[in-house]
């Protein structure tokens, strides 16, 4: 899990081009939308692309992006459950 | 129809962007094309909004930014722009995802991003501009729309200001395409010897070039746009005489009357013909200028004539560097503009000491 | 008090109809131009419905009648079959005693052949011709020069409101003085950037699209073109034109808020109706019908809902959303829906929202959902685009107060 949330916290980085944050900066229970990271219904569509590209987890419904990308560690925790 | 120029902002590849300089700086290399001079971008953008942002709509932030400011203006009645091509990196960028990956795993936000209007959104947006916003992109012709547009909107008293912009970027992809079409050079050359290069097609160029447009003038007001005319594709030179000498006659001027004329050479020996057939016929006694191996040529680079023929009144010198046949009235007052792209967009534009 | 300025000329195409009469006919007979997917080329011709122009690129050329030494774009072809229609509508002659111009819109040009042959435009450069068209005022110089459009052209591209505000461009075109006549309109083709560009944004109805209805899930696409010539009142009354309707109002306002999203409370669409209202010398009572654009997302009817409410209160006049006939034709939508608008008027008929079955609850507004009788003087248009970008016009059967 430790493993996953260091993958994520760079791929998400990468992928948002927050390019002055380091993984270091985000810490895994921080909502990464509204207060938090201040993400926004964009990077939740980038989120999704990013599951299905990184991690083959296909997401079909938008809304459902909500609960997943709380934060990186209900999204590394959504992940492991689906992940064969 | 007229306005005033109350602020300027230019992003383009000059050291245009300062207040201090003007042109007695001028930077020359040796490229197959003309990049802006990056601004300090974190310095003018958030940086949370910043990291989506491409390099057109950036250095659009940055243009509005400083004419804004400088015209003491923090939300314009309205923000107009022009662009020929639009967002060239982000519609490539979309459009080769959409190629190479055969439709699938595409991210949205370059598609977003790659809609014309996006730099007049993003400014609205910064200020919570509820105003109108319009964008024109017919190529040569996008800037002088938006800025008859503003001209119009000034007279119906719909607006006091306005914000009003052209701008372009160039990509390695769209310059490489743009010289399949022989529009642009291939080989590097250094710009400030543009008008000795003997390879077809012209020096490709960008930039932002953004103007605060007003019905009054204020103490810091520039110059004052007092005429423009657009006409396509004009059968032959002999056409394109007649039109600006409508256009002058439309001004109640004669050609004695015009101090300086900034034509719009671009280093294609093809299209500079008509340029030159002008200043040889029509402006044989007219002291002349050119700019594009400053700017580079692109589809708004008009507006970067604009931002020229703005300064060179408010400061009452024509630089040496853009003289062509030389200068050597005092303080011009009236500034002719006439610019062609690819000798199907032809436009006179008209400015005046205020 | 300046001649007010009036609609002489109709010209459309779109997935219902290839002109004006095979337009109403389809709208007045409820019969959608939504359908599986047969002439774009696209993986995901089976996952989505569109509204295609059921015609292939030999089919429109030779509708069109487009000189084949030029290489043409389904934009640029679909733009010359319905400026044409305009234009003889109108009857416009080329006598030069009026100047006559062109705005037109688009939101992608030239796109249609662009990604056929992009890969090409890179690498070996055939197909070369069709690196000039992609740009979004190619249509428009097409059309300028098949028709001979010579005193002004020009193109807007403000994402889907871009051909409401080529109306509102070019009226003012002519009471400025700078024109005597205007042809307005825009046009955009299928293709397979703008398709899977708005499936990444998850918001493509998988199934035929509902406007307003609770269970709306999005919007199909379409495509299409129309144009409108415009002229003075007191032009069309001296050469006996028919009028269609009047330019009354029109406005342009920014929701300001997000790039593609619409905020809450529906600011930008609520300021352009407002002013468009305002600007046709009405009140928000006067209104008879709004032709809403109405998408089938459920950010939009939402927004559009709420602002609505806001300007009318609880006298909200009879609505409809189209798009469930023809899709979203992106930058021709906000002539499209002119045209709708318009054969409202001319057929004193209230267009059907088709496909609604439940009000959204949040709103609880129901749209006319029949072909209906009515008296209609002033009716209503709404194009909303990314960027925040919210356009409303006024048309009327006779002249209003101010003009």
């Amino acid at each position: 899990m430790e493993e996953l949330i260091q993958k994520l916290k760079v791929q998400i980085i990468e992928q948002l081009n927050l390019e002055d944050m380091e993984p270091d900066d985000i810490d895994e229970t921080d909502p990464l939308f509204g207060n938090g990271l201040g993400l926004d219904s964009i990077d939740a569509l980038e989120l999704i692309v990013l599951l299905e590209k990184e991690y083959g987890i296909k997401i079909e419904n938008p809304k459902d992006g909500q609960k997943i990308f709380y934060s990186i560690k209900s999204m590394a925790e959504f992940i492991e459950s689906h992940q064969k | 129809m007229k306005a005033y120029i109350n602020g300027i902002g230019a992003v383009s590849p000059q050291n245009t962007l300062s207040q201090e300089h003007f042109l007695d700086d001028v930077v020359a290399v040796e490229e197959r094309f003309l990049q802006v001079l990056k601004p300090d971008y974190k310095s003018f953008i958030d940086p949370k909004v910043l990291r989506r942002m491409s390099k057109i709509v950036r250095m659009s932030i940055v243009a509005a930014k400083t004419a804004l400011d400088e015209a003491g203006i923090a939300k314009p009645d309205a923000i107009l722009t022009g662009t020929g091509m639009g967002c060239q990196a982000d519609t490539e960028k979309f459009l080769n995802a959409v190629l190479d990956n055969n439709e699938t795993l595409l991210n949205p936000t370059a598609f977003i991003q790659s809609t014309h209007n996006t730099m007049g959104a993003q400014i609205a947006l910064m200020q919570n501009n509820h105003n109108y916003n319009l964008t024109y992109v017919n190529r040569g012709f996008s800037f002088e729309s938006a800025l008859l547009d503003g001209l119009m909107l000034i007279k119906e008293g719909e607006v006091k200001n306005l914000l009003l912009g052209g701008i372009d970027e160039i990509t390695d992809e769209s310059w490489l395409i743009s010289t399949k079409n022989d529009m642009y050079k291939t080989e590097p050359l250094n710009n400030l010897q543009l008008l000795n290069d003997t390879q077809t097609g012209g020096l490709s160029g960008e930039g932002a070039n953004f103007f605060v447009l007003a019905g009054q003038k204020t103490s810091n007001s520039y110059a004052c746009i007092s005429g423009l005319d657009t006409f396509y594709k004009p059968a032959n030179e002999q056409v394109v005489l007649e039109k600006i000498l409508d256009f002058l006659k439309k001004q109640e001027l004669e050609l004695k009357d015009i101090d300086l004329v900034i034509l719009g050479y671009n280093g294609n020996p093809i299209s500079d013909n008509i340029y030159m057939h002008l200043e040889n016929e029509l402006f044989a006694e007219n002291a002349t200028a050119y700019f594009k191996h400053l700017s580079g040529e692109y589809d708004t680079a008009v507006s970067f004539a604009t931002w020229l023929a703005a300064k060179i009144i408010k400061n009452g010198v024509v630089p040496s560097n853009v003289q062509k046949r030389k200068y050597t009235g005092t303080a011009p007052k009236k500034v002719l503009i006439y610019n062609h792209l690819r000798n199907l967009y032809h436009s006179p534009i008209l400015l005046e000491q205020v | 008090m300046s001649s007010p300025i009036v609609v002489t000329g109709i010209g459309i195409i779109s997935s219902i109809g290839n002109n004006l009469k095979e337009t109403t006919h389809a709208l007045l007979h409820m019969q959608s131009g939504i359908k599986p997917v047969s002439i774009l080329n696209t993986r995901h011709a089976a996952d989505f419905v569109l509204g295609e122009v059921k015609k292939t690129q030999e089919e429109l050329n030779q509708l069109a009648n487009a000189d084949q030494t030029k290489p043409w774009t389904r934009t640029a072809l679909l733009g010359l079959i319905a400026a044409r229609e305009a234009i003889q509508d109108a009857r416009l002659d080329h006598s030069g005693a009026f100047k006559t111009g062109i705005v037109s819109a688009s939101t992608v040009g030239g796109m249609d052949r662009s990604e056929l042959y992009y890969k090409d435009f890179i690498g070996e450069a055939r197909h070369k011709e069709f690196i000039d068209t992609h740009h979004a005022g190619d249509h428009t110089e097409k059309i300028a020069e098949t028709l001979d459009i010579k005193d002004y052209l020009t193109t807007i591209s403000t994402a889907c409101s871009s051909s409401l505000n080529s109306i509102m461009f070019g009226t003012r075109l002519i009471k400025n003085g700078i024109l005597d006549r205007v042809l307005v309109g825009g046009s955009d083709a299928l293709s397979k950037f703008t398709l899977n560009g708005f499936n990444t944004l998850m918001i493509l109805d998988k199934e035929h699209c509902r406007p307003f209805d609770e269970s709306r899930a999005g919007l199909n696409l379409g495509e299409g073109a129309a144009y409108l010539v415009l002229e003075k009142e007191e032009a069309a009354l001296k050469q006996g034109k028919k009028i269609y309707a009047y330019i009354s109002g029109y406005a342009n306002a920014n929701d300001a808020h997000h790039q593609t999203a619409s905020s809450e409370e529906g600011n930008g669409p609520f300021l352009a109706m407002q002013h468009a209202i305002t600007k046709a010398g009405l009140i928000p009572d006067d209104i008879d019908y709004i032709n809403v654009h109405g998408t089938g997302t459920e950010n939009n009817d939402l927004t559009e809902g709420m602002a609505m409410k806001r300007l009318f209160g609880t006298r909200i006049p009879p609505f409809s959303s189209t798009k469930a006939f023809t899709g979203h034709t992106l930058g021709a939508a906000g002539v499209i829906e002119s045209v709708f608008s318009i054969i409202a008027l001319q057929e004193q008929k209230l267009l059907p929202n088709i496909n609604f079955k439940t009000a959204i609850p949040e709103i609880n507004l129901i749209p006319v959902t029949e072909v209906k009788n009515a008296k209609l003087g002033h009716v209503l248009t709404n194009s909303f685009g990314f960027g925040g970008n919210d356009s409303t016009v006024v048309f009327s059967s006779n002249k209003t107060r101010v003009s």
